[in-house]
């Protein structure tokens, strides 16, 4: 903490001076700031990993190397495989109808991809059991055609991607909103089908968006617990997801493996935040990442 | 005036993008919500007003909405501070902590409901030192807090930081120049721009935290009337089969939701007009 | 390729943008829309293009109608005002982007592509920026990309949505001579929309006057300039002194020189207005005439070719700005407070309808 405005030339820290705290404050803030990280953040981060080696190698390694993990992992990948895509079409086409277009209830629209953030993962389970569990709407029909969408991998594919609807048309709309019409309308005027403006002119724009959108829904549809809790029925082996099978562990009192299988899933959102990081600075400088020597030469030459 | 459904343009893909949004989000997320509302209305009102108005239901609303709302608070104050420290201050490892600040959103909700237990149970590596001075987290009410402040911490921050980014310091400057110190400052001039964006944070963290579940069973000890949370108690009654009984409690939740998402929009309406009047 | 646009009326909500609207243009003309934001010039050019549809009215181009054709059929090239650059491609994709999107049928070769990119570089003057990003190009050189982008389908009919709107004035300059000149080579039909009324007179062959979503007056620079049919023509082209009802006739209406009323009328309901020009008022320092008015010499800018004088008269709070040349300036040797006698030596009277 001693580098404190240490970036910046003396004059600029006197004229910083006017508008900013006296040294003592900024270190008691800093230091606030950090005591609270370091409570609720960094010690639960180093703690997933510090557990699940606690064992020693050997057993971290073992903890994924047993029938009922593999199987949690498969169905995990599996699930992700369906609710990902679906959802990144959803997005994408969601999202170019809000931003290029101007329609009547529009607001209403935009509610309702943002309900499932408003929605209690439970919930999200529960409305599902209620169409399609033994008690549910299409219960006894489903029953007697034999096909099992509760307690069953369908179920658990639905309320997934029920949980994972919004991130990818949350990623993609206040962009293409913020960039505007005018370069596709300008490729309509030099002769560019719909589909050749979306693709040549559309999608580059958007793609670091796109790509951080489907690596959050990635993350969340990998990791979601509540609502797949409630649909799963915990079938070892069968419907258990990586965080169903991390519940089972730790109810099981075998700490070393639930926090092995959680520590794979926390490098999980490790990447997802280097992602966004790394998407961020791409957004934010375009010209650099297209070429970086000629943008500086341009920078110079102006 | 003639009623526009669309103002006409020339980019092509409405009626197919638009049609299958309201496709998609119909069959997967209007007609299993109003499945729900449908639900409840096979009970009549005296038995659902019985259903959600039990002693241990109402308990669980005043844990679940009461731990929520301090744990929002929380992450007012905290998550301000963490925003003006990364906005306004440059120390080693920034980017990095602005970047673990997503950390509880991203990370899966029964990682962090195991972590916290483990680090915050009797012999964990918080809880050894607390237990001594008689403060019990794990499995009891003050768990449910700590969890539901983790997955709150985001969204204040997040909220509260690009405001003050945007902040123009030349009417810091100017307060100075009339001679403001800089306590005064910050309160006549730096927090009034703040308000709309803070209160949309905590506003968001206490409607996420409401609705949390992954992260609290594991810490709470879930004891019915002392640390039960109404989201476990939904789960505990569709595992005995009282469907009407979950889909009661459901619906109060929906609704709280609802209301709060309406709040949420009144707030960043309000952020959002008062930053364009710049 | 010729346009006519025919009674064409555009709404946008419960709001009028374009009303009753009636133009023609002739092949090979550059043709400048004129007015104040929010006249209705920009959504015109948009329906020129096809980028709206008018609710009433129809477009000809060419004597064949248009109006229900979509913007890929019409072969328009549309310069928009924030040049609309793709952002994440080079310049040299960007002038080629029209050329690689047709059906591979109609698609020229990649070298031909290559050769044509070069081409239309040359002729916009970048040919050294080809590899560089829209991000990289100052506002002037993405203006030209745009221009050279919009060139590359050989388009029958260009539109330029202020196309130096976001331009500093010094650019603003070099690139209005320049398009001229490019205008002469290529005789290209084009219309050009524009809020300065410098770029217009300078650029068009003819101008459009528009105002409140219709057209004022239609002519070349001399005649709109120098002939205004409206009061608001009068007033948007170059600075005017307005000198209003009974005050004003008396003082100057029957002044010397040039004396010219349209639309006489003795109606009660209306009164006059007299407009004159800074330049078209004469200075003296003595009375040589009755209607001459009694000024004081206010403020004295000499800053410029011009000398500007602000003058006030005891009668009324209004300032009158005369503008002289420097010689004029030098003989009177005005000082501030001195009192001066002005009369017209053209002006214009309209008569209005009583507010």
């Amino acid at each position: 903490m001693e580098s404190i405005n240490s970036t910046g030339s003396k004059e600029l820290q006197w004229k910083d001076s006017l508008t900013t705290e006296s040294p003592l404050v900024r270190r008691l803030l800093i230091a606030a700031a950090f005591l609270y990280l370091t409570f609720f953040l960094f010690v639960p981060l180093l703690a997933v990993f510090v557990e699940a080696l606690k064992g020693g190698l050997a057993a971290y390694v073992g903890s994924f190397l047993n029938d009922d993990a593999i199987a949690a992992i498969q169905l995990t990948l599996l699930v992700a495989a369906v609710a990902v895509p679906l959802n990144a079409l959803f997005g994408v086409a969601a999202a170019w109808a809000i931003a290029k277009f101007d329609f009547a209830g529009k607001q209403i629209l935009i509610t309702l991809i943002d309900m499932p953030l408003a929605v209690s993962p439970v919930i999200s389970g529960l409305i599902y059991v209620l169409l399609f569990g033994a008690q549910g709407w299409l219960g006894p029909w489903l029953l007697e055609n034999d096909i099992k969408i509760i307690f069953a991998l369908p179920g658990i594919v639905l309320a997934t991607i029920f949980v994972t609807v919004p991130f990818v048309a949350r990623e993609l709309i206040p962009l293409m909103q913020s960039q505007g019409r005018e370069e596709e309308e300008a490729a309509i005027t030099l002769g560019a089908s719909g589909w050749q403006t979306f693709r040549r002119v559309t999608l580059p724009n958007i793609k670091w968006s796109l790509l951080y959108g489907v690596i959050l829904c990635n993350a969340r549809a990998m990791g979601e617990f509540g609502a797949v809790s409630v649909v799963s029925g915990h079938i070892r082996g069968l419907t258990n997801t990586m965080p169903l099978h991390v519940e089972i562990l730790y109810n099981e009192y075998n700490a070393v493996s639930a926090f092995a299988v959680a520590s794979l899933l926390t490098l999980l959102a490790i990447v997802t935040l280097a992602a966004k990081a790394i998407v961020e600075r791409k957004i934010h400088s375009p010209a650099i990442v297209a070429d970086p020597i000629a943008g500086v030469q341009a920078g110079s030459s102006r | 005036m003639r009623l526009m459904l669309k103002q006409p343009s020339v980019l092509p893909g409405f009626g197919l993008t638009l049609g299958f949004s309201v496709f998609y989000l119909s069959l997967i997320v209007l007609i299993p919500l109003s499945g729900l509302f449908f639900k409840t209305s096979t009970l009549s009102w005296e038995q659902f007003w019985g259903v959600i108005t039990t002693p241990r239901a109402i308990a669980s609303y005043q844990l679940t909405f009461g731990v929520s709302i301090v744990g929002a608070i929380i992450n007012g104050l905290f998550g301000s501070i963490i925003a003006w420290v990364l906005v306004r201050y440059h120390f080693p490892g920034q980017s990095l902590v602005d970047a673990l600040v997503d950390l509880p959103f991203a990370l899966p909700t029964a990682v962090a409901g195991i972590t916290l237990a483990a680090i915050y149970s009797p012999n964990g590596w918080i809880g050894q030192y607390l237990d001594p001075l008689g403060i019990k987290v794990a499995f009891t009410p003050l768990g449910v807090l700590v969890a539901l402040t983790f997955i709150g911490l985001p969204f204040v921050v997040r909220t509260v930081q690009p405001v003050l980014q945007d902040l123009d310091r030349e009417v810091e400057e100017a307060a100075t120049t009339l001679g403001a110190n800089r306590w005064q400052t910050f309160w006549a001039v730096i927090m009034p721009e703040l308000w709309p964006a803070l209160l949309t944070g905590i506003a968001m963290a206490f409607a996420r935290a409401v609705g949390e579940y992954g992260s609290v069973i594991f810490i709470a000890g879930n004891m019915p009337l002392k640390s039960e949370i109404t989201p476990l108690l939904i789960m505990t009654k569709l595992e005995q089969y009282d469907y009407a009984g979950a889909t009661a409690l459901g619906v109060v939740m929906l609704v709280a939701s609802f209301v709060l998402a309406l709040m949420i929009n009144l707030l960043q309406w309000w952020s959002t007009a008062r930053h364009r009047n710049q | 390729m010729s346009i006519q646009v025919d009674q064409v009326t555009k709404r946008f909500g419960t709001f009028t943008v374009l009303n009753d609207v009636s133009l023609h243009v002739r092949e090979g003309e550059l043709v400048a829309l004129l007015g104040p934001s929010g006249c209705g010039k920009t959504t015109l050019l948009r329906i020129l293009a096809g980028l709206e549809r008018p609710d009433q009215g129809r477009i000809f181009l060419q004597g064949t109608e248009v109006t229900d054709q979509r913007i890929n059929e019409r072969r328009v090239g549309f310069v928009f005002q924030h040049y609309a650059l793709f952002r994440h491609m080079s310049v040299a994709d960007n002038v080629a982007f029209g050329l690689t999107v047709l059906p591979r049928a109609q698609r020229p070769s990649v070298t031909r592509i290559q050769e044509k990119v070069r081409e239309l570089l040359g002729l916009v003057q970048l040919q050294a920026m080809a590899d560089r990003y829209p991000s990289q190009l100052s506002g002037g050189q993405r203006q030209r990309v745009a221009l050279a982008r919009a060139l590359a389908v050989e388009p029958k009919l260009l539109l330029l949505d202020e196309p130096f709107g976001a331009l500093d004035a010094k650019v603003r300059k070099e690139l209005r001579r320049w398009l001229r000149r490019l205008h002469d080579e290529l005789h290209i039909t084009g219309i050009l929309v524009t809020h300065d009324q410098e770029e217009a007179l300078e650029v068009a062959d003819r101008v459009v006057v528009m105002h409140q979503g219709r057209i004022e007056q239609v002519g070349t620079p001399d005649e709109v300039y120098e002939h205004p049919a409206t009061p608001f023509v009068y007033q948007f082209l170059g600075d005017v002194n307005v000198f209003h009802g009974r005050v004003a006739q008396e003082q100057l209406a029957h002044g010397s020189v040039g004396a010219e009323a349209v639309l006489p009328s003795d109606v009660p309901d209306e009164h006059e207005v007299t407009f004159v020009r800074p330049h078209d008022l004469e200075v003296n320092r003595s009375r040589t005439n009755s209607s001459q008015l009694e000024a004081n010499v206010r403020h004295v800018l000499a800053a410029g070719s011009r000398v500007r004088i602000e003058l006030s008269t005891q009668e009324s709070a209004q300032v009158i700005e005369v503008e002289l040349t420097k010689e004029r300036y030098r003989e009177l040797n005005l000082r501030e407070g001195e009192v001066v006698f002005v009369h017209p030596r053209h002006r214009r009277v309209f008569k209005l309808p009583r507010p």
